[in-house]
Parts: structure tokens; C-alpha cells; sequence
């Protein structure tokens, strides 16, 4: 495929003695949406989670294969998941905001990365907030708790929290599972706008959320990647008799 | 006429009244009894507070009854004890909690850690003396004191942290780690600040237990009661000295009852603060209270 972000390579997970994750290959695409789809315990999650090696934190866990992104390989020794992480982002199902200001939650990732100047500071908090579509919202309240945010914007004020480290990639765990539709629908608007500028992956359980923003999208089953193709196609013409089962609702 | 299926046949259940009755009793007999404690020592023991009793020093030359020396002994264990057993007790609870993988061996040392508290004090002091005092060659002096006392509430440091380290999200540690935050990091940014509520509860019921303390202290830190010198603040410590609890029993033992309830009376009173002092740290530094 044409400019290709990630490039994974037959990428095995096993988690103990459970084969979690078979054979996956797949071309991510930069600057589009990147949807996964499958019922509850099919891998997408897992997978999304390779990405940027947040499964290395789970015990037992042996990943194989390559996953290169911008041609480098992330499980090489020579890799440093700090730096990673910091290319490829990650936002969460469960909201998950820090226990602190606004301004500090945002703050927190350059400051790892070690920005200490306020201004500089000052400029990124406002870039990711205004990046996210929350600054409007809380421009007045930067000082105060982010836990006093509404569902919604709490998970905005992740995804900037996210931005704030400039990252080329955004990894999405089920965004919107757990907010209301109007919700919903701004995050998603948010990310046909977030594509431009970065790499976005999301895994959904939600099809028409697959279908209305994704250009590509893959189909995970027990492990495997049934079916990977742009978004259209897979939901126009399913090539395999499984994906057609799943998306008009048949099982799952 | 009233049907058979109707509600309107509300009986008085006899055995139900008496069990709240029996409730009521208890609860009434649990409170009174603190109460009447606190009263007795208070009627017997604020006579003898006075500003001498609390600023000056036991003296026959001078004819001055004081606790000044144990007071300021006492604050003298508080402060290495706590100095001590602190940073070991939070840094092997965050070892337990975060680093360790959970298994056989995380499970014996909480196993230990909970019988070690269950241990009668006067057995630490027995260790304490034998092997700070005469293997260490501290001798009977406030170190020997602090560094028993140390071992004691080290079990009660570790295990509130570990409580306060447990409520705190999962979610969080994986926000953290996902932006590229160490371990370490996460653990000084995040973690901590959560759980300080957790661990200053440890710390001031670990002060509590301190002031309490009698057995394990007679036979470490001795029974001094006079001030340090001056200029001596620092070779104080490997000094004895008795703090309250041990000049309480002392004065009872000689049949001074006026000084062993004024010291009660004293101690009744550093006890209630703090548990207030606990409770308003707890909320002040309660991160999810942030406005």
C-alpha cells in the first residue's frame, strides 16, 4: 500500500499458553483511520496494544514477528519504549484522567519528555487542548481538577493529553464505548480531523462508527486478521463469508 | 373486613425490639466507658497541668515538678523513629505493590509483616535491648529507643501504604506508562500523590502507637527526664531518656499519683490531636479533592 506508517510483519502474541494473536500482517496507512473491528476477545485490542508495546506490561506475555514503524522495528533491543510512546500515543477506553489540573494532566507527558520552560508549556497546553476541541470549554478552569469534567470531556482532555507530545500515531482503545452519543459524535468528528496531522488506529466494537470514519478496516476473528481492506470495500463487498456474517449483524 | 393477602396486618416483632434494645446497650456501654475514662483522668489530672508542669523539669533543689525532659524526649523518639521507618516502610510497600510479581514469595513477606505486628511490644523491646543496646553497643539511650520502635511501626507504614497504593485506578499507571512516563516516574507523579492520603494515615497512627509505647522503651531508651544541654541537642541522642509513658509509669510506681495523672491528662490530649491532626491531613492532601 501506498505510504505506509506501520508495517506489521506476522506478529505472534501468546499469553501464557493461549495463542492470542496468529499471523497478523498489515500495511497502516499514514495520515488515515485505521479501524479494527471483531466481537469481544477476537485480539484487536491486544493487537492495538503491540503497537506500542503496552503489552509488555502484562506478565507471561511473548510477542514474535515485527512490527516497523517508520521502518524501524519497535521490538528491536535498540528500541526505548519511552521515545516510542511518545511517537505513538495512546488513548484509552475508560477515561483516565490524573488526579490534577487540567493544565497539569496536559503538561504531564512533555514534562516527562523534559520541557520545564512555562511558556513553551503554556503554548503546548493550549495547541493540545484547542487540538482536541475542549479549549473552549475549559479555557476558564485550566487550574482546576480534571476529575470535575464531564465524561466527554474528560476523554477529550485524554486525546490532548495525548497530542501534547506530538506524536505521529494515535492509538484509540474503544474511545467511545463508554460516552453518550453526542459525545460520541464530536470525538468522532474529532478524529477525521485529527487524521490530517497524525496516523490514527482505533479499535471500535461500534460498525457504523467503523464505517462513518475509517478509511481502512480490518476484521479480527479468534486471533486473525480475517479481513483487511478499505473501509468501502469491506462494508460494500466483504470478500470473506465471515466479515459479511459480522458486519449485517449475523453473530457478534 | 381485612383479606388474608392484605398488608394491613403489620405485627409488633417482640424479638426484633429486643436485639435493637441489646444494640442500643452495647453501643451506649462502649461510649460510656470512654467517656468516664476521659472524665476521671481529666478531674484528677488538669489540676497538676500547669505552665511549670509542662515547661519545667522535676528538681528537689528547686522545688519544680515538670515533664518538660520527657516531652521533649518523647518528641525526640517520634521525630527518628519516624525519620527511620518511614522511607523503608513506603519504599518496601511500593516494592511489594509495584515491583514485585505477585506469587510466593510477595505473600510470605505480608504474612511476616502482619505477624510482626501482632508481636507484644515488650518482646521488641527485649530484641531491641539485646541486640541495638549490647550487640550494637548503643546502650540505653533514645537511638536504641527509636530504632526498636522502628521495627515495631514499620509493619503499620507498609501495610497502610500498600492499602492506599491498591486504590489507586490501574488506569492511571497505564496513562502514564502510555505517554512514556518510568516506572519510577509514574510512581513519584502519579502514584505517590494518590496515596498520600493512605500513607500520612500510616504515619500519624504510627505517632500514636510511639506516645503509647512503654514496654519496649523502658528497656532501650531508660528513663531520664532531664533536658538536654545546651549545645547538646545532637549527643542527646545517644542518651537515655524516659518519654511520657515511661515517667507516667515511673510516677505511679513511687505512688505520685498527681504526676502520673497530670502526664495522662497530657497524653489524653496529644492523643485527640492527633487524630484530628489525621483527619484534616488526610483531606488536605487528597488529590481527587481538588477543586
Amino acid at each position: 500500500m501506498e505510504n505506509t506508517k506501520i508495517s506489521v510483519q506476522d506478529l505472534n502474541l501468546h499469553y501464557g499458553t493461549n495463542h492470542a494473536l496468529k499471523h497478523v500482517n498489515m500495511e497502516i496507512r499514514e495520515n488515515a483511520i485505521t479501524a479494527f473491528i471483531g466481537p469481544s476477545g477476537c485480539g484487536k485490542s491486544t493487537f492495538l496494544k503491540c503497537l506500542n508495546r503496552m503489552n509488555d506490561l502484562v506478565e507471561n506475555v511473548k510477542i514474535e514477528g515485527k512490527v516497523l514503524i517508520d521502518g524501524e522495528d519497535i521490538y528491536s533491543p535498540k528500541a526505548d519504549t519511552t521515545l516510542l510512546r511518545k511517537k505513538v500515543g495512546m488513548v484509552f477506553q475508560q477515561a483516565n484522567p490524573f488526579p490534577m489540573s487540567i493544565y497539569d494532566n496536559i503538561a504531564y507527558g512533555p514534562r516527562i519528555h523534559g520541557i520545564k520552560d512555562k511558556a513553551t508549556l503554556d503554548q503546548i497546553v493550549e495547541e493540545s487542548l484547542r487540538g482536541a476541541a475542549i479549549f473552549d470549554e475549559v479555557k476558564d478552569r485550566l487550574k482546576k481538577s480534571a476529575l470535575g469534567l464531564s465524561g466527554g470531556q474528560q476523554q477529550r482532555l485524554c486525546i490532548a493529553r495525548a497530542l501534547a507530545v506530538q506524536p505521529d500515531v494515535l492509538l484509540m482503545d474503544e474511545p467511545t464505548s463508554a460516552l453518550d452519543p453526542i459525545s460520541t459524535l464530536k470525538i468522532e468528528e474529532l478524529m477525521v480531523e485529527l487524521k490530517k496531522k497524525y496516523t490514527v488506529v482505533v479499535v471500535t466494537h461500534n460498525m457504523q462508527q467503523a464505517a462513518r470514519v475509517s478509511d481502512d478496516t480490518a476484521f479480527f476473528l479468534v486471533g486473525e486478521v480475517i479481513e483487511f481492506n478499505h473501509t468501502d470495500d469491506i462494508f460494500a463487498r466483504p470478500q470473506d463469508k465471515r466479515t459479511e456474517d459480522y458486519i449485517t449483524g449475523r453473530f457478534g | 373486613m381485612q383479606s388474608e393477602n392484605s398488608i394491613y396486618n403489620k405485627k409488633t416483632h417482640g424479638m426484633d425490639k429486643f436485639l435493637y434494645g441489646c444494640i442500643y446497650l452495647s453501643a451506649a456501654i462502649a461510649v460510656s466507658v470512654l467517656l468516664m475514662i476521659i472524665c476521671y483522668v481529666t478531674v484528677r489530672g488538669i489540676g497538676s497541668v500547669s505552665l511549670e508542669f509542662l515547661t519545667t523539669v522535676t528538681s528537689a533543689r528547686k522545688g519544680t515538678v515538670g515533664i518538660a525532659g520527657n516531652i521533649v524526649n518523647t518528641l525526640y523518639i517520634i521525630v527518628i523513629t519516624l525519620v527511620i521507618a518511614t522511607p523503608i516502610g513506603v519504599g518496601s510497600a511500593i516494592y511489594l505493590n509495584e515491583y514485585a510479581k505477585p506469587g510466593k514469595i510477595v505473600r510470605i513477606i505480608e504474612f511476616t509483616t502482619e505477624t510482626l505486628s501482632g508481636i507484644p511490644s515488650i518482646i521488641f523491646g527485649l530484641f531491641g535491648s539485646v541486640f541495638f543496646g549490647t550487640t550494637l553497643h548503643l546502650g540505653y539511650s533514645l537511638l536504641t529507643g527509636a530504632l526498636t520502635l522502628s521495627l515495631m511501626i514499620l509493619p503499620l507504614i507498609t501495610r497502610n501504604t500498600q492499602e492506599a497504593l491498591r486504590t489507586v485506578p490501574d488506569s492511571y499507571r497505564s496513562g502514564a506508562l502510555g505517554m512514556g512516563a518510568t516506572k519510577w516516574h509514574m510512581i513519584r507523579t502519579i502514584l505517590l500523590p494518590s496515596a498520600m492520603p493512605g500513607i500520612i494515615t500510616g504515619v500519624i497512627l504510627a505517632i500514636g502507637r510511639i506516645v503509647g509505647e512503654s514496654a519496649a522503651l523502658l528497656f532501650t531508651a531508660g528513663s531520664g527526664y532531664l533536658l538536654p544541654k545546651a549545645g547538646g541537642w545532637l549527643s542527646k541522642i545517644l542518651q537515655p531518656g524516659g518519654t511520657l509513658t515511661i515517667q507516667l509509669y515511673l510516677s505511679s510506681s513511687k505512688a505520685e499519683y498527681n504526676v502520673a495523672f497530670g502526664i495522662a491528662f497530657v497524653l489524653l490530649v496529644i492523643v485527640l490531636c492527633i487524630n484530628f491532626l489525621t483527619k484534616y491531613l488526610a483531606k488536605r492532601f487528597d488529590v481527587t479533592r481538588m477543586k
